[in-house]
């Protein structure tokens, strides 16, 4: 206006931006961007190497881990491994987690009910150390899919509830859905017998009131609870732990069929329970000491 | 979206339909402003003989909408556009639907990976839940009462990018920012453009079906916050302890509560099979909205990179000085 320029193009100039055309924005496709190492399952290496870490001295100095039968587990391609199940916070899952993968250098992938899922702290520490929530379409994508190794126990939460009365004696081996998952992703199964685990935690008895308030599916009373307090909740006893890998048991079956012979399921099912019972009874014969074995 | 279909010069006519105004200008699509159910939909189908309808409207985040809200957009709004597209003598050969991945839920009881054809772990949880399923449903009716319609729905993750605005975007832009103390669930993104560039490549494509949509990997919502340089506030998991008022801070809808606890995971091969190239993973989206806010933090909010100018293209077009054909 002072200068004598018609006010509208004096505007124009002042306040108009010329567009340009911004090329989007491209982070560099090559890096890797990822701050964790959290994988698809939720696992970490980092934590896992520092779990293995804590972990060791537990396996070979307070329960002297011994196998036998190792080389019946492959070097590579998926098997789901199967074992029984007993203490009340069972100490069985990781000493075979642990063992494997110390003897082996194999990860094993632990399935474990669902219900470690809903748990706050334990439940992402368990994901960020190798457990995996036990639906039949995770086990599928790992052993099929990711050719790994599987941990499950067809007992359940059966397992480790049943009182001390009962050790050894194997439960009902769920509805054999793990044999139906083996025959679908056309992997062996391998029997794995544990002693130990029962007295490592004995049950002494259950109490289900408690249980049902607190939403837990056994509240058990252990001896460790009795002889050591609070802290008898995360000690085990110092049992001496022996573990025996069977021979794999390969389906003569064609995989990824829509449906599988429910009587043949649980044929096979319970012909590896019985499996796993002989053995471990043989095993039973064999030792001498519950602590030094 | 528009603007993306404006660019492939194989479309005859566009015609853009919403509630509200476009956000932007539109160079050669015309825009219908309609209600929110879409009641109008059945007279413009007729009148304008369109082959294929994108139903890009539904609903996936419940933050300030009623149940009734939802369920009139949601659902009524599918199945008026169904009901469109299915009349007597109708000229719509492919509907596409964006739907979400929220319609698998988000338990403890779910597997680590969805395909399109794993059922979800239980009943619907929440509302916006229950109007996906139930406006899918609509679709999978129409489906098969209309065989000779191809449909396309598209499950789209939690979306990022530099625009767009959800209620996860809104969280991880602030200094801090809602987690559910001892959980740290595994989330997988999808890139705002992937979302565009999906839905183009199924119209295009005329690929019917069920498909995932999401970038690859997952990451925890830890590294997420991380990434974006937020502070997480957990909060109580127990419902009976849980501070309301502090979950009232942060915009915290009920589905996104259930996700920052388990998370979710698709699998998106069938996706992938059919020729499609995600340009970002789950971690490549985050970058992609971190990117861009702290580019708009800093320097404003940018000049659109689309440049076209209403007056400079009729000028071009219309006017009798201008020789020649113009390409624009």
């Amino acid at each position: 206006m002072t200068d004598g320029r018609p006010v509208g193009i004096a505007k124009k100039r002042s306040t108009a931006v010329v567009p340009i055309r911004i090329p989007p924005d491209s982070p560099d496709a090559g890096a890797d961007l990822r701050l964790s190492d959290v994988d698809e399952w939720g696992r970490s290496e980092r934590f896992r190497t520092l779990a293995r870490a804590a972990y060791e001295p537990v396996y070979s100095r307070w329960f002297r881990v011994e196998w036998e039968g190792l080389e019946n587990i492959p070097a590579q391609g998926g098997a789901l491994l199967v074992g029984n199940h007993a203490g009340a916070i069972p100490s069985d899952a990781p000493v075979i987690m642990h063992g494997i993968e110390k003897e082996l250098g194999r990860p094993v992938y632990g399935l474990a009910d669902y219900f470690f899922r809903t748990v706050p702290v334990i439940g992402t520490l368990w994901a960020r150390g190798g457990g995996v929530s036990a639906r039949p379409a995770n086990a599928y994508r790992l052993l099929k899919e990711q050719g790994q190794l599987v941990l499950d126990f067809p007992e359940g939460t059966k397992g480790p509830s049943k009182s001390f009365t009962e050790r050894y004696q194997l439960r009902r081996f769920g509805r054999g859905g793990f044999v139906e998952i083996a025959m679908r992703a056309g992997v062996p199964i391998i029997p794995i017998a544990v002693t130990g685990s029962e007295e490592a935690m004995p049950v002494l008895f259950r109490v289900p009131t408690v249980a049902k308030a607190l939403g837990l599916p056994y509240f058990p009373i252990t001896a460790n609870l009795l002889a050591m307090g609070p802290l008898g909740i995360v000690i085990p006893f110092p049992a001496k732990f022996n573990l025996r890998v069977l021979d794999p048991i390969h389906f003569d079956v064609p995989p990824d069929q829509e449906r599988y012979s429910k009587s043949r399921i649980m044929e096979e099912a319970e012909r590896i329970r019985n499996l796993i019972q002989e053995s471990v009874y043989d095993m039973l014969r064999g030792r001498r000491s519950v602590w030094f074995g | 979206m528009v603007q993306a279909l404006e660019a492939d010069s194989s479309m005859d006519m566009i015609l853009g339909m919403g509630a509200h105004a476009p956000s932007v200008p539109f160079e050669r699509a015309e825009f219908v402003r309609a209600d929110q159910n879409y009641s109008i939909l059945n007279r413009i189908v007729k009148a304008t003989q369109v082959d294929t309808i994108l139903h890009t409207f539904m609903v996936t985040n419940s933050v300030g909408l009623s149940h009734r809200a939802m369920h009139e957009i949601n659902v009524i709004g599918t199945m008026n556009l169904l009901a469109a597209a299915g009349a007597s003598g109708s000229s719509v050969r492919h509907v596409v639907v964006k739907s979400s991945t929220l319609v698998y839920g988000s338990t403890a009881r779910d597997p680590s990976t969805f395909h399109e054809s794993t059922p979800r772990g239980g009943p619907a949880r929440h509302s916006v839940e229950r109007a996906l399923l139930e406006a899918e449903g609509l679709v999978r009716d129409f489906s098969e009462d209309n065989p000779g319609t191809l449909v396309s729905v598209l499950r789209f993750t939690n979306v990022l990018g530099p625009h767009l605005s959800t209620a996860i975007s809104r969280n991880l832009s602030r200094p801090f920012c809602p987690s559910i103390f001892g959980f740290d669930p595994l989330l997988q993104f999808v890139e705002e453009d992937d979302v565009v560039r999906a839905l183009l490549h199924v119209t295009r494509g005329k690929i019917p079906g069920l498909y995932n949509v999401a970038g690859d990997g997952r990451l925890p919502w830890s590294e997420v916050a991380s990434i974006c340089g937020t502070h997480l506030i957990p909060l109580s998991p127990y419902s009976p302890l849980k501070i309301r008022p502090l979950s009232r801070l942060f915009e915290l809808p009920p589905e996104l509560e259930d996700l920052l606890r388990y998370g979710r995971g698709v699998d998106t091969r069938r996706l992938s099979a059919t020729g499609f190239e995600f340009r970002a993973t789950s971690v490549g989206a985050v970058y992609s909205f971190i990117r861009a806010l702290r580019l708009r933090r800093a320097a404003g909010k940018p000049s659109s990179s689309y440049t076209y100018e209403h007056d400079v293209e009729q000028f071009f077009r219309h006017s009798p000085s201008v020789s020649g054909p113009q390409d624009h």
